[in-house]
Order: structure tokens, then sequence, then C-alpha cells
């Protein structure tokens, strides 16, 4: 964009940055206004009197002396345990990305080299089961899990979780293998390896940018997910995102929405730092379908 | 690759697929056509002296038992689950056909009948959401582009927020805002002049801020795929048309959107799939009272102390067959290219 002919006339740039700075203040402003407020009594938080209590903290100082006060995260952490929450999530991100990387890649890399039909047909059944709600599974697990006791557990959740994945990270995989030449791994072949050693010895070491790329999203659709943990979890084995639901629902009759809001700033503040350090790999991912069709 | 290598290769995660996504559908279509048996009911004669003889009627609870363990799946109903009053509604549907005088008429006697306002909610949704989605995300990519590029990937970073975090809490954290004593609720007061204004007593108002709330969550995705599209742009079609005497809004609209354009399919794919899985906004603003999607309306017979599986399990199947109408023509396009590609 160096040329003088590309160059903006001034109107259009005022409009084009003024837009760029309205997208900007929609989509940061609310995370800072709650990590702000959530450092306040509710009485600011949700202030009758005026808004501008929510910025000065008025009522905090009044009842705590300082603006700030960590009350509302105390009340989450301490009281409501809420650091439970927090390891039932990193238990479940940890295993369902390790299991659902390790026979998504191997799928993934079958599904790249074999030019049958049925590959088109599995492509395409699990295109069909990534855009199925999850919700609408959930009745058929209910009666099996309540019979043989797996309702309310962590590794029933994982597996449930690393099964509503896989079409995801195949689609993912396929096409990343697509890109990487089968002349590798065919001439790996003609060496005298078998399909699985050269899977090993030719592909493993040249896959990791794609498999870390889908494993991010592998990790955000666990991290994320509600329908599953809320529908399949016993209360105390909930993860983050229904705890802090369930949060919403025990609390605010006791009037300590701060807890919930303490909570919700808690469980953003790993994927800010995430966002921080793979903002690469994840634009990447995003767009890695699109330009591959 | 030969067939057994490939059997191989692909067995664990097919296994996981089998089980837990293809069985269970299996067996909610199983369950949408059993209906859980009713209690059995015995007629008890009790006389008192003096009073004289009542009949009461209880339930036998061993009878019940007996019966429920002999067919666990329930008593076969066909297809009556999908008819009755709390979903297809045939019954209803009919009488309201033929009383009705004009189309505006019908349409507010189906908002009645709790399936078809769940099915209206999520179309409104999808066909909402994903135009304004796409439209606001290339707006976003053309203006970000032309920023300074120091600028460019803080602008990234902070457009990602509001898709990454998980659904419920992002909002959540709007509908703290929303709220009356909140500042964009305090905001809206302000401007209505009306001190009662509140998006809860209001379906309108719901309804919008849910679209605005998809179209906040979803703007990001689209802004990064057009984003993308765009530094791909080759340069000499757009100086070309510049010599041409193209104005800047003809260069967009005759070089930038047509390069965009498989971009535009793909977004919209992606988009038609999530907008039509809509569900934790719904759980998030608390909004159960003014808008059910299919999704929210299979959760609620789920929750509760009543598990109403059978129902959940009806919807469940219409649902389905939804997205695979919804997806049937992206089907037979990637048939096509499938086999063009081979």
């Amino acid at each position: 964009m160096a040329s003088r002919a590309q160059r903006m006339p001034t109107s259009l740039r005022i409009t084009s940055s003024g837009f760029v700075l309205l997208w900007f203040i929609l989509a940061a402003f609310p995370f800072f206004w709650t990590l702000w407020g959530s450092f306040k009594v509710e009485l600011d938080f949700f202030s009758i009197a005026d808004w501008t209590n929510a910025i000065t903290g008025e009522r905090t100082q009044a009842v705590y002396g300082s603006p700030f006060t960590t009350t509302g995260y105390e009340g989450a952490w301490i009281k409501e345990e809420f650091w439970r929450n927090v390891l039932n999530t990193g238990i479940v991100c940890l295993f369902v990305v390790t299991i659902s990387l390790t026979i998504g890649t191997l799928g993934g890399y079958a599904l790249s080299r074999s030019t049958y039909n049925y590959t088109f047909w599995l492509l395409i059944t699990a295109l069909i089961f990534r855009a199925m709600p999850p919700i609408t599974l959930v009745a058929g697990y209910l009666l099996p899990f309540f019979e043989w006791n797996l309702w309310g557990i962590l590794p029933t959740t994982i597996i449930v979780l690393v099964a509503i994945n896989q079409p995801f990270t195949l689609w993912m995989l396929h096409s990343f293998f697509k890109n990487i030449p089968s002349e590798l791994d065919e001439s790996a072949k003609v060496d005298g390896c078998n399909q699985f050693q050269a899977f090993r010895r030719v592909i493993i070491p040249v896959m990791w940018p794609g498999v870390i790329t889908t494993g991010l999203f592998s990790f955000l659709l666990a991290y994320n997910d509600f329908v599953v943990g809320a529908t399949l979890l016993s209360e105390s084995n909930r993860t983050m995102v229904p705890a802090v639901n369930a949060f919403m629902g025990t609390t605010q009759t006791e009037g300590n929405v701060m807890f919930a809001v303490a909570a919700v700033v808690s469980a953003t503040a790993p994927l800010f730092i995430l966002v921080m350090f793979f903002q690469r790999q994840i634009v990447g991912g995003l767009t890695a379908g699109a330009v591959k069709g | 690759m030969r067939h057994k290598t490939f059997l191989w290769f692909f067995l664990p995660t097919g296994l996981a697929m089998l089980l837990f996504i293809a069985l269970p559908i299996v067996s909610v279509v199983t369950q949408s056509i059993f209906a859980p048996h009713p209690a059995v009911l015995i007629e008890v004669e009790s006389c008192t002296p003096l009073v004289g003889c009542t009949t009461e009627t209880t339930i036998d609870q061993d009878a019940t038992a007996a019966l429920r363990a002999e067919k666990p799946l329930g008593r076969f109903v066909g297809l009556d689950i999908y008819f009755d009053r709390g979903h297809l509604a045939v019954t209803e549907f009919g009488e309201i056909w033929a009383s009705s005088d004009s189309w505006g008429d019908m349409f507010k006697e189906l908002g009645n009948l709790p399936f078809y306002r769940a099915m209206a909610f999520t179309l409104t949704f999808v066909a909402v959401v994903t135009p304004l989605t796409i439209v606001l995300g290339l707006v976003i990519a053309l203006a970000v582009n032309s920023l300074h590029r120091h600028l460019k990937g803080l602008m990234i970073f902070f457009s990602l927020l509001p898709m990454i975090v998980p659904p419920i809490i992002g909002s959540l954290i709007l509908f703290w805002m929303a709220d009356s004593r909140g500042i964009i609720g305090s905001a809206l007061i302000a401007m209505a002049g009306d001190p009662d204004f509140s998006l809860k007593a209001s379906t309108g108002l719901m309804w919008i801020a849910l679209l605005v709330y998809g179209v906040w969550h979803a703007a990001p995705f689209a802004f990064v795929v057009f984003y993308a599209g765009l530094q791909t742009l080759p340069s000499d079609q757009l100086e070309a048309a510049q010599i041409d005497g193209a104005t800047r809004w003809q260069q967009v609209k005759f070089v930038v959107v047509p390069h965009l354009m498989p971009l535009v399919t793909f977004v919209a794919l992606i988009q038609l799939m999530d907008n039509f899985k809509v569900f934790e906004p719904i759980i998030g603003f608390n909004a159960q009272a003014h808008a059910h999607s299919l999704s929210s309306f299979i959760f609620n017979d789920l929750g509760g102390e009543t598990r109403q599986l059978s129902s959940a399990s009806a919807t469940s199947v219409i649902t389905i067959i939804g997205v695979a109408i919804l997806l049937s023509p992206v089907l037979v396009r990637t048939w096509r290219d499938f086999k063009g590609a081979r």
C-alpha cells in the first residue's frame, strides 16, 4: 500500500480509523470493564445511583476503606471452592487434547493418504457430526451412563468430549496432511518401511505445526464446553464454565453476584494469555480451512 | 493405502465416533418412539363403619416397578411424541391452519406453541446473524488492513477475544453490562427516557440482545478469515482497476469482493452450522422466558427433577434432520469437488 494512488483520502481515512476504534471498544471494553468491576462491591458494579460509581468505587471505599477489594475472588475461590472447578477443567483439557490429537492424527493421516470412495463418506459423516448441536446427543448418553454408573465422573466427560471433538480434528488434520507431499512417505516405503514406520519416521517429524494448531482448537473446545459438563458431571466434579453458570443460580439469591463476576474473570484470564502467545497459530488455524477449501 | 492399513489407522478415532456419536443417535431415535410407562393405578375400597365405603385410587408401586423392569424402554408410541402439543403439534397446527385468515394471524397463533417458537427463534438467529457477521467482518477487515502494521497485530489480538471466550462467559459479561443497573443498561434508560426500561421485561428487546451477542461473538471469525484473504490480494489487479479509473468503492466491489468470494462461502457455511446450534447465550442471558432455541429447548427437557428423555429425544431427532437439510447443498458440492479432485 505504498503507492501514492493507493493512499486514502483524508475523509475516508478518518471514517476507517473511527470504525476500527469503535470495533476495538466493542470487542475489548466489556472485558476491561468486567475486570475493573470485579474488584468492587456489588452496589458499585451494579450501580443504581450513579454509573460512575463503578469506576470510582465509592461504595467499595465506604465499606473496605479502599476502592479495590478482593472479596469477590476470596468468596469464589475459597468459600465456593472454585479452585476445584479450575482443577477439573485442567484435567479435562489435558486429557482431551492429548487423546484427541493422538487418535485424530492417525485418522487424519489415513484419510489424507487413501484415495478410495469411503474416505469421502467418512469425511462427510464427520461434517454432519460437526454440524450437530452436542446437546442432541445427551439424551442418548444419560440412560446407559446411569445404568453403568458412568455418569458424573471426569473420565466419561473426557471421552465424550474427545469423540465430539474428532470430526473437527479430522477435517483440520486431513487438510494439513494433504499439504505434506505423499512422495515423502512413498519414498520411505520404497526404502522398506511399512506404512506405520513411514508415518513415524517421516511424517511425525514434520507434522508439529499442524498438530499444535489443531491442539489449540481442541483445547478451546474442551475449555469452552458447557453442554457436556453441565449435563454429564455431578456437582462436585464440575468444570469451570458450568460452575460459573451454577454460581448464577445459587449466589444470586444470596446477593453474591460478585463471586460469579470474579469467577468469570478468573476463567477468562488463561484464555487472554493463550491468545497472547498463540495468536499466530490461532489465526493460521482459522484461515487454514478456508484457504484450502 | 491398503484397506487393512487404513482400518488400523482409522480404528481409534472411528471407534470413538461410533460409540459416542453414532450409537447415541440410534439411542435417541429409539427413545423418541417410546414413552415412559404410566404408573399402574389400582382402586382400593376402604370401608369404615358408620361413614360408609369410599374408593381410592392409588399407585400400585410393585406392579409399576415390574412393568418398568419388564420393558425398560417404555411403551411403543410410534410418532405420537413428534406430533404432540410440545413438538410438531399436528392437531393444533391443523386448527390454526383452518381458522386463521391471514399469514400474520397464523404465525401469531403458531407462536403460542413452544416448539414452533423455538424453531422460529433458531431460524431467525441463523438468518439474521449469518449475513450481519459476514458484512461486519468484511468491513472490519478492510478497515484494519489500512492501519499501520504495528496496530494490526494489536487489533487482531483484541478482536479475537469475543470469539475465544466461552459463550456462557461472553454472554454473562454483556448481560451484566446490559442490566438496568449496568453501564449499557443505564445508557439505554437515559436514551429511552423511561426509568422502567429493561431488557428482561420485553421479548423483542431480548431477541435483539441475543442477536447482537451473536454478531459480537462471530464477527471476529469472519474478520480474521477475510483479513487473511486480503493479504493474498494481487496488487496488479487493483492497480489495473485504478488505471481504468475505478473509484475506491468500485475497486472493493469488483476486485476485492470477488477475490474473497470463496472465503465468504466458507464463513457462511461455518456460521450456518454454528448459529443453528445457538444455545449458551440463552442460558447466559437468562432468556428462557422470552426465547428458546432448539438446543435450549432440549436442555430444558433434560434438566430438572423429571428428565423428559422421550420429549428431548424427539426434539433432538428433528434438530438433526434440520442440520441435514441445512447441509445438503454443501454435501452435494463437496461430492462434486471430491470427484473432480481425484
